[in-house]
């Protein structure tokens, strides 16, 4: 096989440096297409698929399956076996196999099925793909994407339901995605790609069915910036991935209720771009992080820090945060319901942070 | 290319070859030697293992390998960094953390690289370099390029779960990796039957479907051959195979390690067939050796390890304001 990328500079630059493409999408108007996040996640797979034949997808069931949750379905019989690969139950093996490749010049993605198997692999991921850059003295850069299903909401229970990224924003040499738009879906992996280092993408198991439009010639995006979703003037709720919609909701019921919520999606979750949510806080004075991993320890814990640390003056309350309960997830849905990050609870602690 | 018994044809060619075995191996053993003066001394730190007594291994593999191949190492890689080519002076300086070092010195003796010759580390968690074989092999199987992966572990890393991964994962693919086994029979002060419920590594190997055996990793022509036939197996597409280099270490298992597990009769033992001293020997009975020959490369050695020092000592430390530099790559400009 050939090495050859496709140049697009044809066509206008959005964000990033990274070229429009809307090859991937099937509408050819201008019209909005409706999709889901399942279906963009794999539109933004055969953009790079079709862009870069360096580029190939691995992991437990991509191919004939179609994806563990469905996002690599048709992707085997249009690109072939040796480009949709499907792997033994051996994560660790397959994520190294991708490191490895990377090193070699390939562009792999490999898809874990859930970020609890992943702790299969967390030794490639640690002790490898964030590492060798450095321990080589800059010679061996890894052009890795791990996508991986996070989050809870499926009763799933306590081996397939944790929300372990924030563990993952704790290693440098490693960045961190967590879409939660369709548009993000779309847009987040061609960048990814390019980056030169691994970059991981973590997929909340809750939004793949999740439906909307997408502008037809939808292309990739920046990835180094939070979005604010929703602007407002007296509370900042920050969150990302699985509990953006959780917290848009509880805009919509503070706003009602008289108090208007920015929301701030942080969309990628290391490096943190701290300016967009420090920006924020000192436009609202008041904050509430909603995380849904565990407290202690937790990537919530992590903003607030660097909130107290560098906008500690601009707070008129102490920082909230509403985090999952700190246990193993347990099976029955109302026990799920109250381990996990609610739109009540929410409402709730911003309510104390504005009182 | 050499039989097991090794020494005929006796043609001016097979001689030169043997000569440059040898020499292999003494700058593996005397590179070594001065780094326990040195790390004795405090001049370097941190994990040193050494690979004395191994080196007929590294030596004899290399012999099938082209500057094309990937080759991939654990942290008692002195020997195969060596054999690869990366220069005396790099390795030196890497083990005295200097930026003339192989790794910019960020990784001293466990993580030593050379990207631009195919050396993909120096790794130091045991069975964390077999997927990297497994990738660097598959990358080269989907571009179609010949290399080969020869990838260096020891006989710890068969009971780690990575081991059985990586050659379910290699056969199945089919990939063009050399697996080399280095059994010196600890894993750390763990010994071999303490460690394996089934000490037949190769035959281990060989329940994953491809082509494995043992070999008398103390003779460096019986590893030369069984590299060469492995690798040309391999490269005529005949998927993976399985070297169990049969050796011994003759030092602790690092420089930290009192060596209280094993029993000094046995290390004596192994010791009568020290690869260097044997191999040297069969050369002078033949009369391929002279003194006279053996001191001239002794003494070409010992000035080019001296050399390395005093030009280690004398590299620039890395600023400490470089110290985040390769977290990440640079950013284009």
């Amino acid at each position: 096989m050939s090495t050859h990328v496709t140049p697009d500079r044809s066509r206008a630059k959005r964000a990033g440096g990274a070229a429009r493409a809307g090859r991937g999408t099937r509408a050819m108007t201008d019209e909005p297409v409706k999709t889901s996040y399942r279906e963009a996640m794999r539109a933004a797979l055969r953009e790079a698929l079709q862009r870069d034949d360096r580029v190939f997808l691995m992991g437990e069931d991509v191919g004939r399956y179609g994806g563990c949750f469905g996002v690599s379905l048709g992707l085997l019989e249009e690109f072939g076996p040796e480009r949709i690969r499907d792997t033994p139950l051996s994560e660790s093996a397959f994520v190294g196999a991708g490191i490895g490749a990377a090193m070699a010049g390939m562009r792999p993605i490999v898809e874990i099925m859930t970020v609890n198997f992943s702790l299969l692999a967390l030794d490639q991921i640690m002790n490898n793909a964030a590492t060798l850059l450095h321990m080589s003295g800059g010679q061996c850069n890894v052009p890795l994407v791990i996508r991986m299903t996070t989050g809870a909401g499926r009763q799933v229970a306590a081996q397939h339901s944790h929300s372990l990224e924030g563990w993952y924003t704790h290693i440098p040499g490693i960045k961190v995605l967590a879409p939660a738009t369709l548009e993000d879906a779309r847009g987040m992996l061609w960048p990814a790609l390019q980056d030169p280092d691994p970059v991981l993408i973590f997929e909340h198991g809750s939004l793949y069915n999740t439906q909307g439009t997408l502008a037809a010639d939808a292309a990739p995006l920046d990835i180094t910036t939070a979005a604010i979703r929703r602007a407002g003037a007296d509370v900042t709720l920050i969150t990302y991935g699985g509990t953006l919609g959780k917290a848009l909701a509880a805009a919509g019921d503070l706003a009602s209720d008289g108090i208007d919520a920015e929301v701030i999606d942080l969309r990628t979750l290391r490096p943190l771009d701290d300016a967009t949510f420090l920006g924020s806080v000192s436009k609202t004075h008041r904050v509430v992080i909603v995380d849904e991993g565990w407290r202690s320890g937790s990537l919530s814990a992590e903003i607030s820090a660097r909130i107290t640390e560098q906008a500690f003056y601009e707070l008129d309350a102490p920082v909230e945060r509403v985090c999952s309960a700190e246990v193993p997830m347990p099976y029955p849905a109302h026990l799920e319901e109250a381990t996990l990050p609610q739109v009540t609870g929410i409402v709730a602690a911003a309510q104390r942070a504005v009182a | 290319m050499t039989g097991p018994g090794g020494f005929a044809p006796e043609t001016p060619a097979a001689a030169a070859h043997r000569s440059e075995l040898l020499r292999e191996m003494l700058l593996i053993r005397r590179f070594e030697e001065k780094c326990v003066e040195l790390y004795s001394a405090g001049e370097i730190r941190g994990f040193v293992h050494l690979y004395i007594g191994e080196e007929a291994v590294a030596v004899g593999v290399n012999q099938a390998l082209t500057p094309e191949d990937n080759v991939v190492s654990t942290y008692r890689e002195h020997g195969h960094a060596l054999v690869r080519g990366i220069p005396v002076e790099a390795v030196m300086a890497e083990m005295y953390g200097k930026t003339t070092g192989c790794s910019r010195g960020r990784g001293g003796s466990m993580h030593l690289f050379d990207a631009g010759r195919r050396f993909y580390g120096g790794n130091a968690i045991v069975g964390g370099g077999l997927p990297l074989s497994v990738g660097l092999a598959l990358a080269g199987k989907m571009r179609g390029d010949q290399r080969i992966t020869a990838c260096f572990f020891g006989a710890g890393a068969a009971a780690e779960g990575e081991f059985h991964e990586c050659l379910n994962l290699a056969a199945l693919w089919d990939l063009p990796v050399l697996f080399c086994c280095e059994n010196n029979r600890y894993a750390m002060g763990t010994a071999l039957e303490r460690e394996h419920a089934q000490t037949d590594l190769a035959l281990r190997a060989a329940s994953y479907g491809m082509t494995a055996w043992p070999v008398d990793g103390m003779d460096v022509l019986s590893v030369e051959n069984a590299a060469r036939r492995a690798a040309e197996a391999i490269r005529a597409g005949g998927g993976p195979h399985f070297l169990e280099l049969r050796t011994y270490r003759f030092r602790a298992h690092s420089m930290y390690d009192p060596d209280r597990y094993r029993d000094k009769a046995e290390v004596a033992r192994w010791r009568e067939r020290d690869p260097i001293v044997v191999f040297t020997t069969r050369l002078r009975e033949i009369g391929e050796l002279s003194d006279d020959e053996l001191a001239s490369i002794e003494e070409k050695l010992a000035a080019q390890i001296e050399e390395s020092i005093t030009a280690a000592r004398a590299a620039p430390a890395e600023p400490v304001t470089d110290l985040t530099k390769f977290v990440y790559s640079p950013v284009p400009s």
